[in-house]
């Protein structure tokens, strides 16, 4: 039943692809949350609004459909803007980068949390020494916050970086060439559609287990040093 | 923007939010009923018995929904004389039922994992005084477990639920007419993108936060018992005689 009739090749181009856009969006997602767990905490309130208003709307709308309107929205948006301004352009927009953005934004409202608490969970005294002994406000959380945040958020980023990559397979639907996409073209070629889904699900579960046992290993490197209670 | 369009299409879009919910309804009915034995199972000492309900959690949880649903929907395809001989290919030749079957299937895993968890919590001390008073098997769980451990599951359930509330949208990708199915078949006519998806997005947004606000509703009603007496009676909690 796992003869692959030649197109094994196909699905590890596919799986590599999936594994790039998923750091990728990882990336992007660490930069939205550290960002959104920095307007969360804010004394600003125009920051705290902005927000709120991210996280809730992100976590109450359906990937597949926050990826169709940024697929399917942006290009609209920028030419309608072009033709107000009396250009006439049409503007194709890349898969990959469409993919990365919209899973990038959706898990950032999610690592919005995860850093929020682990701001929480850095004494605040520390911040207030930093900021007494004269470092401005930046340096001050470059150099005592974020060396510290990765401790206690990285239990709550493995979680998230797990869901991110099995919420990658969305981005076949606007035909980026990752492990779905490719699974399904090898499908319409050999006529075996159990054998293909059934391998590209091996392959997930793979990611999955190998980031499992990974996870744990970050843990107990992060917590060295920490007296365990 | 151009709103005609979201007056006209709205009653299409509720007709897809209609079956969105009776689709999640579905599959969440039958998904707890399978979770709750699935996860007594997953407890058991037995090595015959917890090693494939561990592994049925594992493929469930570890792979997308998307390749679950086409591992069903096309995959049957693969198998189609077995499935005619035995009479079930009308039924995985229809995507309702592949969408309704893998939904289940999908949060019945997450759920038996949540339930796991929660009878793990119950307090030791209430099972040994169940065993003290006589009890065991069948009615230690019917009587003294479950109650407890489903109400120390719900707020992890309520977040499963919203989870699989979204993910019924993936059925829109194997033809279903769903909320996001219907978005899409008037966006592909209309062009009128923003307007389709941002107001069928704000649906999924009220529906979402309704259910967290039943959720919250249920949990407050099921924890009356932890909460100090409304008329300020100091008797009611022994540790704060003086409160």
């Amino acid at each position: 039943m796992f003869d692959l009739q030649g197109y094994g090749w196909m699905l590890w181009d596919g799986l590599q692809m999936t594994l790039l856009v998923g750091l990728c969006s990882l990336v992007l997602a660490i930069l939205m949350g550290l960002i959104g767990a920095w307007g969360k905490l804010s004394e600003n309130r125009v920051a705290r609004a902005a927000a709120a208003t991210y996280t809730t709307v992100i976590r109450g709308i359906p990937e597949l459909l926050l990826l169709l309107i940024i697929f399917y929205g942006t290009p609209t948006l920028i030419q309608g803007i072009a033709e107000d301004l009396g250009y006439d352009i049409i503007v194709d927009f890349n898969p990959f980068i469409a993919g990365v953005l919209t899973i990038g934004f959706i898990y950032g409202a999610f690592a919005t949390e995860v850093f929020r608490g682990a701001f929480i969970a850095v004494p605040p005294g520390q911040m207030e020494a930093a900021r007494a002994i004269g470092m401005s406000s930046v340096l001050a959380f470059r150099r005592v916050m974020l060396p510290q945040i990765w401790r206690f958020a990285l239990p709550g980023l493995g979680n998230i970086w797990m869901v991110l990559i099995k919420a990658t397979a969305l981005i076949s639907v606007i035909q980026l060439e990752e492990l779905m996409r490719k699974s399904f073209i090898a499908m319409g070629a050999t006529k075996l559609p159990f054998t293909f889904f059934f391998t590209a699900a091996l392959m997930y579960l793979a990611i999955t287990v190998i980031s499992m046992l990974g996870q744990q290993r970050i843990e107990r490197w992060a917590n060295r040093g920490i007296r365990r209670a | 923007m151009d709103f005609q369009i979201i007056v006209d299409s709205f009653p299409k879009l509720l007709e897809g939010m209609a079956l969105t919910i009776e689709i999640t309804g579905l599959a969440l009915i039958m998904g707890f009923a399978l979770a709750v034995p699935l996860a007594l199972l997953r407890l058991s000492p037995n090595p015959l018995v917890w090693p494939p309900v561990y592994a049925f959690v594992l493929f469930f949880r570890g792979t997308p929904l998307l390749v679950q649903i086409f591992l069903v929907y096309y995959g049957a395809g693969q198998f189609r004389p077995l499935l005619q001989e035995y009479g079930l290919w009308a039924y995985f030749r229809e995507a309702y039922f592949c969408a309704v079957l893998t939904l289940t299937l999908n949060t019945a895993a997450y759920t038996t994992e949540i339930f796991r968890g929660a009878i793990q919590a119950v307090p030791h001390g209430e099972v040994e005084a169940a065993r003290a008073c006589g009890m065991s098997g069948w009615l230690l769980n019917r009587r003294i477990v479950l109650p407890k451990a489903l109400r120390l599951a719900l707020p992890a359930y309520s977040n499963e639920v919203v989870f699989l509330f979204q993910s019924t949208s993936l059925v829109s990708i194997i033809t279903l007419m769903d909320l996001t199915g219907v978005a899409r078949v008037i966006v592909a006519r209309s062009f009128d993108v923003y307007e389709i998806y941002i107001t069928a997005g704000l649906m999924y947004l009220a529906v979402t936060y309704g259910i967290l606000g039943i959720f919250r509703q249920v949990e407050f009603r099921l924890s009356g018992h932890t909460r100090e007496r409304p008329d300020g009676d100091a008797t009611a909690d022994p540790l704060k005689p003086f409160g």
